[in-house]
C-alpha cells in the first residue's frame, strides 16, 4: 500500500515536469501580452516595453523558463499582474472557497445518492424506483450554467429564501475574521456562529447546481451495484445463516455495493474541478475557477502557470485518495498493492 | 509494452491469415446486429433516437422552421427591463433586442449539432490516431504517448479548453478545436487499453503463429475488435461537447459576432434579466438538457447493447 503509494507520488513529477513546459508555452502563446491588457489598447510602445521588463517578460524565454522553474520548486509561484499580489496568497486566499464548494457538493450527492439509489434497487419497480431513474436520467443532462440560473431564480429571487451570489453578506458581517478562508469554519472557530450560518446559506444553492450531476451518477450507480450484490450467491448464504436483515445489508450489500460508488465519487471529484468554475461564475463566488477564467482573460501569466500547476497537483492527489480507499472496501485490493 | 511481437517481414504472404480474417469478421457483424436488436427493444434507447431525430431535424431545416430571422431586432417593442413575453406572433417571447426567442433557439441547434459533431469527429480522430500509435508499437511510444495524454488528463477539461479556445482567439472553429483537444486523451486511453486487450486473445496469438505481418493483425483484427468502446464513448462526447460548447459560450469565449444565436450564450444574455425574463433563461436551457440527454440516452444504451457480458 505504501510502496504504491510512494510510486504513484514519484510518477507526479514527471507529469508535473511537462505540465510546466506545457504551460510555459501556452502562456505565451495566448495573442496580446499582459501589458495589453493592464494598459489597454492605447498604451504606448515605450510604456508596454517598460511593463514587460518591470515582470520579466523581455528576456529570452529560455532564461524566463529557468527562471519560473527555480521559483515554482521555492513554491514561489510569482506576482499576479492583475491583482499585484503574489500567487501564492492569491490561491490560499481563493482554493479554501473552491474546497467549501465542491465538498458541499460532494456531500449533497452523497448523503442523497447512496441511500436514494439503495432504496430505489430494494423497491425495483415501484414509483420510487421509476422517479429516481427518470431524475437521475434528467439530472446527468443538465449542466451548472442552465439549473444555478433556475435556482436563484425560484430561490434568491422568487421567495427570497436564500443568497443568490457570493460566500457571505458582506455588509452584515464585515467584520467576520478569515483565518483559515473557510469561511464557514473560520465561523465557527473565532465563534462567529451567525456568520457561519451565512456562509453555509451562501453555500446551499451553488452546491446543488454542482452537485445535481454527481448525485445522478451516485444514484445510478449505487442502485446497479446494490441490484448486482443483492443476487450474489454470498447474500443468499448470509441470508441462510439466519442473519438479521440489517447485518446483512450492512455487512454482505452495501459493503460489497461500496466498491463501483467510490470509483464513481472518485471519478466525480475530480470532474467537479471543471464544474466549480462555471458554478462559481454562475453564483459570483470568488475561488480557484474564478480566478484562472479570469487570468486567461487577463494574461496574467504567473497566476495562469501557478494555478494550473496547483490545480493539476490536487486534481492528481485525489485521483490516488480515491485509488488508495479502494482497499477500505476491497481487502483484496490491499493485499495486492 | 507492445501487443503483437511479430519479428521482422514474416513468412510471405501466407494465406492462411484470409481464414482468419473470415471469422472475426462475421462475429463483428454478428454483434453489430445482436445490439441494433437490442437497442430497438430499449424504451430509453428510442426516445433517445426520436430526441436526437428532432434536434437534427430542426437544426438542418432551421431556416424553414424558424418564423423570423434570428438576428432581426425589433427594438420599437423593448422597453428597459420589460421584455413582451409569449404571444401568437412571437411563440416564445422576444429577447433583450427584441429578436423572436424561437427563432434564435431555432438556428442556436445548428451552432450546437455542428460543434457537437466536428469537435468530437476531431477529437476521436486524432486521438484514435495517438491511441493506434501507442497501442501498435509499444515500448518507448507507447510510453512517450500516453505521459503526454497524462499530462493533458491532469489539467481540469473546462480549464483545457478555455485555455486552448483563449489561445486561438474567439470564433466557432476555436470552440470546436478547444473541446475536440479535451477529448483527445480519452479517446487515445480508451483505444489503446482495449487494443491492449484485445491483443492478449486468442486469435491474435493464432494470427502471429501463422505468420501474418504485425500490420494486417493491428489494422485487420485488432483494431475492428476494439471500436466498440470507442462508439460508445463517442456518442457520450456528444453529448459532453454540447455542454461545453454551450459553457464555453457562456463564460463569453464563444463566437466573436454577437449576433449568433448561441445557446450558451443566449443563457448568459439573460443572466441581468433574470429577475424580469426568467422565461428567457429557461428556454436556452431547455433546449440543451434535451439534446444533451438524447445523445447520452443512445450512448448509454449502446454501451449495454454493446457489452459481451450481456450477450445472450
Amino acid at each position: 500500500m505504501v510502496k504504491f503509494a510512494v510510486r504513484r507520488l514519484l510518477l507526479l513529477v514527471p507529469i508535473l515536469f511537462g505540465l510546466s513546459v506545457l504551460v510555459f508555452v501556452f502562456v505565451r502563446a495566448l495573442p496580446g501580452g499582459p501589458e495589453a491588457a493592464l494598459l489597454g489598447e492605447r498604451a504606448t510602445p515605450e510604456r508596454a516595453a517598460q511593463v514587460r521588463a518591470a515582470y520579466g517578460f523581455d528576456q529570452p524565454l529560455l532564461v524566463q523558463y529557468g527562471k519560473y522553474l527555480g521559483q515554482t520548486l521555492h513554491l514561489n509561484f510569482g506576482t499576479s499582474t492583475r491583482y499585484r499580489t503574489a500567487v501564492i496568497d492569491e490561491i490560499t486566499r481563493r482554493f479554501p472557497a473552491t474546497i467549501e464548494l465542491g465538498l458541499s457538493a460532494i456531500v449533497f450527492a452523497i448523503v442523497l445518492g447512496i441511500p436514494l439509489g439503495y432504496l430505489a434497487a430494494r423497491r425495483r419497480g415501484t414509483w420510487l424506483d421509476n422517479a429516481s431513474t427518470v431524475g437521475s436520467l434528467l439530472g446527468i443532462a443538465i449542466p451548472v450554467f442552465v439549473l444555478g440560473p433556475l435556482l436563484k431564480y425560484l430561490f434568491a429571487i422568487k421567495l427570497g429564501w436564500l443568497p443568490a451570489t457570493g460566500r457571505q453578506d458582506t455588509r452584515g458581517f464585515f467584520d467576520a475574521q478569515h483565518p483559515t478562508n473557510f469561511f464557514v469554519l473560520d465561523g465557527l472557530v473565532t465563534g462567529n456562529f451567525p456568520a457561519a450560518w451565512d456562509a453555509v446559506k451562501h453555500l446551499i444553492l451553488p452546491a446543488i447546481a454542482l452537485g445535481t450531476i454527481p448525485l445522478a451518477f451516485i444514484t445510478r450507480i449505487t442502485r446497479a451495484a446494490v441490484l448486482e450484490v443483492t443476487g450474489a450467491d454470498f447474500v443468499r448464504t448470509a441470508e441462510a445463516k439466519g442473519l438479521t436483515k440489517q447485518v446483512v445489508t450492512r455487512r454482505h450489500v452495501l459493503r460489497n455495493a461500496m466498491l463501483p460508488v467510490v470509483t464513481i465519487v472518485g471519478l466525480q471529484t475530480g470532474l467537479l474541478l471543471s464544474g466549480a468554475i462555471l458554478t462559481e461564475n454562475v453564483f459570483a463566488i470568488q475561488g480557484m475557477g474564478q480566478l484562472m477564467s479570469g487570468a486567461i482573460f487577463d494574461r496574467d501569466y504567473a497566476v495562469l502557470q501557478g494555478g494550473i500547476l496547483f490545480l493539476a497537483t490536487v486534481f492528481i492527489l485525489i485521483n490516488l485518495l480515491v485509488d488508495l480507499s479502494y482497499g477500505l472496501f476491497d481487502p483484496r485490493v490491499r493485499a495486492a498493492t | 509494452m507492445s501487443i503483437i511481437e511479430v519479428a521482422g517481414p514474416s513468412a510471405g504472404g501466407f494465406q492462411g491469415g484470409e481464414l482468419l480474417v473470415q471469422p472475426a469478421e462475421e462475429s463483428s457483424a454478428g454483434l453489430l446486429r445482436d445490439a441494433f436488436r437490442r437497442l430497438r427493444r430499449n424504451p430509453l434507447a428510442i426516445f433517445g433516437a426520436v430526441l436526437i431525430t428532432v434536434f437534427v431535424i430542426v437544426a438542418v431545416f432551421a431556416p424553414l422552421l424558424a418564423p423570423y430571422d434570428p438576428v432581426a431586432t425589433d427594438l420599437s417593442q423593448i422597453r428597459p427591463g420589460v421584455f413582451p413575453g409569449p404571444s401568437a406572433q412571437h411563440l416564445l417571447g422576444l429577447d433583450q433586442l427584441g429578436r423572436d426567442e424561437l427563432s434564435r433557439l431555432i438556428y442556436g441547434a445548428r451552432y450546437s449539432l455542428l460543434i457537437g459533431v466536428v469537435s468530437t469527429a476531431m477529437g476521436a480522430s486524432v486521438g484514435m490516431s495517438f491511441g493506434l500509435l501507442a497501442g501498435a508499437f509499444g515500448g518507448w511510444v507507447d510510453g512517450v504517448v500516453m505521459r503526454l495524454m497524462d499530462v493533458m488528463l491532469s489539467i481540469p477539461g473546462l480549464l483545457l479548453a478555455i485555455g486552448v479556445a483563449a489561445v486561438l482567439g474567439r470564433s466557432i472553429v476555436s470552440i470546436m478545436i478547444a473541446v475536440a483537444v479535451v477529448n483527445v486523451p480519452i479517446f487515445a486511453r480508451l483505444l489503446r487499453s482495449s487494443m491492449l486487450v484485445q491483443g492478449r486473445s486468442d486469435y491474435v496469438l493464432a494470427s502471429r503463429s501463422l505468420g501474418v505481418t504485425r500490420r494486417k493483425i493491428v489494422l485487420g483484427h485488432v483494431l475492428p475488435n476494439s471500436l466498440a468502446p470507442v462508439i460508445v464513448q463517442a456518442t457520450l462526447a456528444l453529448a459532453t461537447a454540447i455542454v461545453e460548447a454551450a459553457g464555453l459560450a457562456y463564460l463569453g469565449l464563444g463566437s466573436e459576432d454577437p449576433r449568433i444565436p448561441e445557446w450558451g450564450r443566449m443563457l448568459a444574455e439573460t443572466q441581468s434579466f433574470l429577475a424580469s425574463a426568467p422565461l428567457l433563461a429557461l428556454w436556452p436551457g431547455v433546449a440543451i438538457v434535451v439534446s444533451v440527454l438524447g445523445f447520452y440516452l443512445i450512448g448509454e444504451a449502446l454501451r449495454e447493447a454493446l457489452d459481451p457480458k450481456l450477450r445472450s
